[in-house]
């Protein structure tokens, strides 16, 4: 079984309002060295006798939009 | 009565909640901005359903750390009625001032209909007048309860299972959860009973004109609730 795991973040010129959201509430908990907040998505895959190009196809037509998001890539087993 | 309604961004069911106690039941009912530190002059609080700050992280999550959440804290403790609705039951359990989590719905779907529910107990002032099943509306994606068997072993030891989904005749089999609901949970109560977390709407169900008048008796409960 290959096991790879695939983050998805917005690119860095949009506007991530999840992230602001976030970075406002821990400014609130008290934590006011917080410059920047940035929230994404970590998807698990399993699969039998994957490879890392299939990977590649899959987060260029389902797992990320190229157009506003950058994914990475990382085995995980 | 002055009843405070809090209003977080996201929030939208502040203005049911606020028209169903105010020119239904006859309280004093106030909109309070999550931003306020006081609620003094207040006697009960509702905490609205809605989709506060875009449920990021996870529904409640962000609006638990509101300055008002504090002074619901206290109001807890106080033993002052407070009744976290749908997203306001979510903040309630990410505020833990109710224990347990509500996920995503087992059948993958928002649910937006009818449900039967039932009180267990009749113990605490807000069930005490619930002797029938009533059907009152749920809406939503996240609303199936779920805590660790202990934890539940423990609210219904302690009579602070509120409600359980049922089917229309009364009968309490996981058919009858539409989300899914651990023990077919729908509502819960803290230690002291004063605090209420239910997903199903009262606000929506307080006149026939509107479909069912089921949800007042459980709103007029802010008048009895102070334990």
């Amino acid at each position: 079984m290959s096991r790879y795991r695939v983050l998805v973040t917005l690119k860095p010129a949009l506007l991530d309002s999840a992230g602001r959201a976030v970075r406002d509430a821990l400014h609130s908990m008290g934590f006011e060295n917080v410059e920047d907040v940035r929230v994404g998505k970590l998807i698990e895959i399993s699969m039998k006798d994957g490879n890392e190009s299939q990977i590649e196809e899959m987060c260029k037509k389902l797992l990320a939009n190229p157009v506003v998001e950058n994914y990475h890539i990382e085995a995980a087993n | 009565m002055r009843v405070a309604v809090l209003q977080s961004p996201g929030s939208n069911c502040d203005q049911d909640a606020y028209h169903a106690l105010r020119d239904h039941l006859g309280f004093d009912a106030e909109y309070v901005w999550h931003r306020e530190t006081s609620l003094e002059g207040y006697e009960g609080v509702v905490i609205p359903g809605g989709f506060t700050y875009g449920d990021y992280l996870r529904g409640g999550a962000i609006a638990a750390l509101s300055p008002v959440i504090e002074e619901v804290k206290r109001f807890a403790v106080e033993g002052r009625p407070v009744i976290g609705i749908c997203n306001g039951f979510q903040i309630l359990t990410e505020a833990e001032i109710l224990p347990g989590a509500l996920v995503r719905n087992a059948g993958r779907r928002f649910l937006c209909k009818d449900a039967n529910i039932k009180a267990v107990n009749r113990t605490s002032p807000w069930t005490a007048k619930c002797d029938c099943i009533l059907s009152i509306p749920i809406a939503h994606n996240e609303g199936r309860y779920i805590a660790e068997e202990e934890t539940i072993e423990r609210l219904e030891g302690e009579g602070r299972v509120a409600f359980v989904y049922c089917t229309p005749e009364g009968e309490v089999n996981p058919e009858a959860a539409p989300s899914g609901s651990s023990h077919n949970i729908a509502g819960i109560l803290n230690e002291r009973g004063n605090v209420l977390g239910m997903m199903p709407h009262p606000e929506r169900a307080i006149s026939k004109l509107l479909g069912g008048s089921d949800g007042r008796i459980i709103l007029e409960q802010l008048a009895t609730a102070k334990v």
